[in-house]
């Protein structure tokens, strides 16, 4: 893959809180309207890679390029939807405001939204079909809804690259379906997408490259190539149950999953 | 009859204009008015960030400032500010920097702060009036120079939180995400500490020190329960704390009692009003909501 097409370059990225590593010796590249699926157990760095390629952490070593730039000359170009659970769901905003929250890292300090944030905000709002709830305050809105109004305010920033950190963690399945033909539009329109989940049934069928991580990078690749008893084994250790079944492994989550 | 209503007319107007013919009472509803504005605009922060135990520590905090202005003789609004805004900038650090709780740190440092201003004043021969008219607000005695102070300062406050709302309102929202837009998430959570600081400084003189928090948080959170946007919030936040402010003076002035205590407890009185019958959020309303609802169903 020639380096001008990669959206994502990571070379030996080491990271970690307090001394503690949670992430060690992470080397890959994403190019552009990949739809990239980071899978591992909790705890296995999957936030902390999000977070880092954002700025938001210090790498202790290592490079990130995005889009052939460092963090600080890419941030427009990266955009992030957190865990809804982090979100504070009864803050006094509209979906609308938060769409245009996106907005505020290009207009910068002192300068109040326009036309053009408008016009953004709102063909943000339509790509995600929540026009009509643009009104609403966030506390009325739906699991799927939710997620799908932190993705637009990263759409709202016209960003390239979205980070999405556990998207569909809660949604039944017709609200799942939704997102993930969501994420399929915004790949057909360009964007890459990277989106962190514990749900390996789900990174097996949707995603065309798969990420495993635990710490380490176990494996990257076409999931029909990563997912291997071994390489599953190795990522998830003793949080798998894993059958084989005619077709090949069955995989499922011990506990609650 | 027409004769009575203008006697009325005639009456209400003496009413509301005869007070002011005293200047304290022109100074003291011009502070009142200026206090109100200040601690919602700041205040529907504090409310919406659930920051109000910090708001209550640096009024507090504010004691060793103004101790040390009354026993070295320099401006006390300059020790309040100066401790007030010493006080939040050490707690913004110390939770940053330890692995203690946000809350913690304003408990020990608050009232550190505080101790340190009773130290100074047991040092004192015989503190003066000045010292406890702080403590307990004393708004008849605002002078012209404390209101000029007192609107620059408020002014500023103002004008900061107009000037970068979006910041404010992004960073409060959700630090993590404007962060990683390139805000200035800690330079703006420092900003507000330090605004919160100074409005609680401004409101100290009219209200007193442990009735600064009423506020900062009673009339915001009186708006909480009527709008549902932040700046909503502030505005409507803003039309109550006037309001509480106005009633709450005039009503000092007829019935004698201390002007501060009086402004706050109309303000509570709204807030009671808003939390019983606001529209959709309100107890009562939800309630009729409920027994309708049941009432359809045949039960």
């Amino acid at each position: 893959m020639a380096t001008n097409s990669n959206v994502l370059s990571i070379q030996d990225l080491w990271a970690g809180y307090d001394g503690d590593a949670a992430l060690e010796s992470i080397s890959f590249e994403v190019g552009t309207g990949s739809l990239v699926g980071v899978a591992g157990p909790n705890g296995s760095g999957k936030s902390t890679l999000l977070k880092t390629i954002l700025g938001l952490l210090r790498p202790w070593r290592g490079r990130i390029q995005v889009f052939g730039k460092d963090v600080n000359g890419s941030r427009n170009r990266v955009g992030y939807a957190p865990q809804s659970e982090v979100v504070d769901w009864d803050f006094p905003v509209t979906v609308r405001d938060v769409v245009t929250m996106g907005r505020y890292g290009r207009l910068g300090l002192l300068r109040r939204p326009g036309a053009a944030d408008r016009a953004a905000v709102a063909g943000a709002l339509s790509e995600v079909r929540l026009d009509e709830l643009a009104g609403r305050q966030i506390s009325e809105l739906s699991g799927g809804q939710q997620r799908r109004m932190l993705i637009a305010r990263a759409l709202a920033q016209e960003a390239d690259l979205l980070l999405l950190d556990e998207p569909m963690v809660g949604l039944d399945a017709t609200n799942q379906h939704e997102l993930l033909e969501l994420f399929e539009r915004l790949r057909s329109r360009g964007k890459t997408l990277l989106v962190a989940t514990h749900d390996l049934s789900c990174v097996a069928a949707c995603f065309d490259l798969t990420l495993l991580l635990n710490k380490k990078l176990v494996a990257f690749g076409p999931p029909g190539e990563i997912f291997t008893p071994e390489l599953l084994n190795e990522a998830f250790a003793e949080d798998l149950l894993m059958l084989p079944t005619e077709g090949g492994v069955f995989v499922g989550h011990h506990g609650h999953g | 009859m027409a004769d009575g209503s203008a006697l009325l007319t005639a009456g209400i107007w003496g009413w509301i204009v005869d007070p002011l013919e005293f200047e304290f009472m022109q100074r003291a509803l011009l502070a009142v008015v200026l206090v109100g504005i200040v601690s919602a605009v700041v205040g529907a922060f504090v409310v919406v960030r659930g920051m109000a135990f910090i708001g209550d520590a640096l009024a507090h905090a504010s004691f060793a400032g103004i101790a040390a202005a009354v026993a070295f003789g320099f401006s006390i609004y300059i020790g309040a500010i100066v401790a007030a805004v010493v006080t939040a900038l050490g707690i913004a650090v110390i939770s940053q920097r330890s692995k203690l709780r946000f809350d913690t740190t304003i408990g020990v440092l608050f009232v550190g702060a505080f101790a340190l201003g009773i130290v100074i004043v047991s040092r004192q021969e015989n503190y003066t009036a000045d010292l406890f008219s702080f403590v307990f607000g004393s708004v008849l005695g605002v002078s012209w120079g404390d209101l000029q102070l007192m609107s620059a300062l408020g002014a500023i406050v103002v004008a900061l939180v107009a000037l970068f709302y979006k910041e404010l309102l992004f960073t409060s929202y959700d630090a993590t995400v404007a962060a990683a837009t390139g805000i200035p998430t800690q330079l703006i959570d420092y900003g507000l500490l330090v605004l919160i600081a100074i409005s609680t400084v401004v409101a100290l003189q009219a209200v007193g020190i442990v009735l600064v928090i009423a506020m900062l948080v009673t009339p915001p959170a009186t708006a909480s329960l009527l709008v549902n946007r932040l700046h909503y919030i502030i505005f409507v936040g803003v039309a109550i704390a006037v309001a509480s402010a106005v009633i709450g003076l005039y009503a000092s002035y007829y019935a004698d009692v201390a002007s501060g205590a009086s402004i706050v407890l109309t303000a509570t009185a709204f807030f009671v009003a808003a939390l019983l019958f606001a529209p959709r959020r309100g107890i009562v309303p939800r309630w009729l909501l409920d027994r309708e609802r049941a009432r359809e169903f045949g039960r």
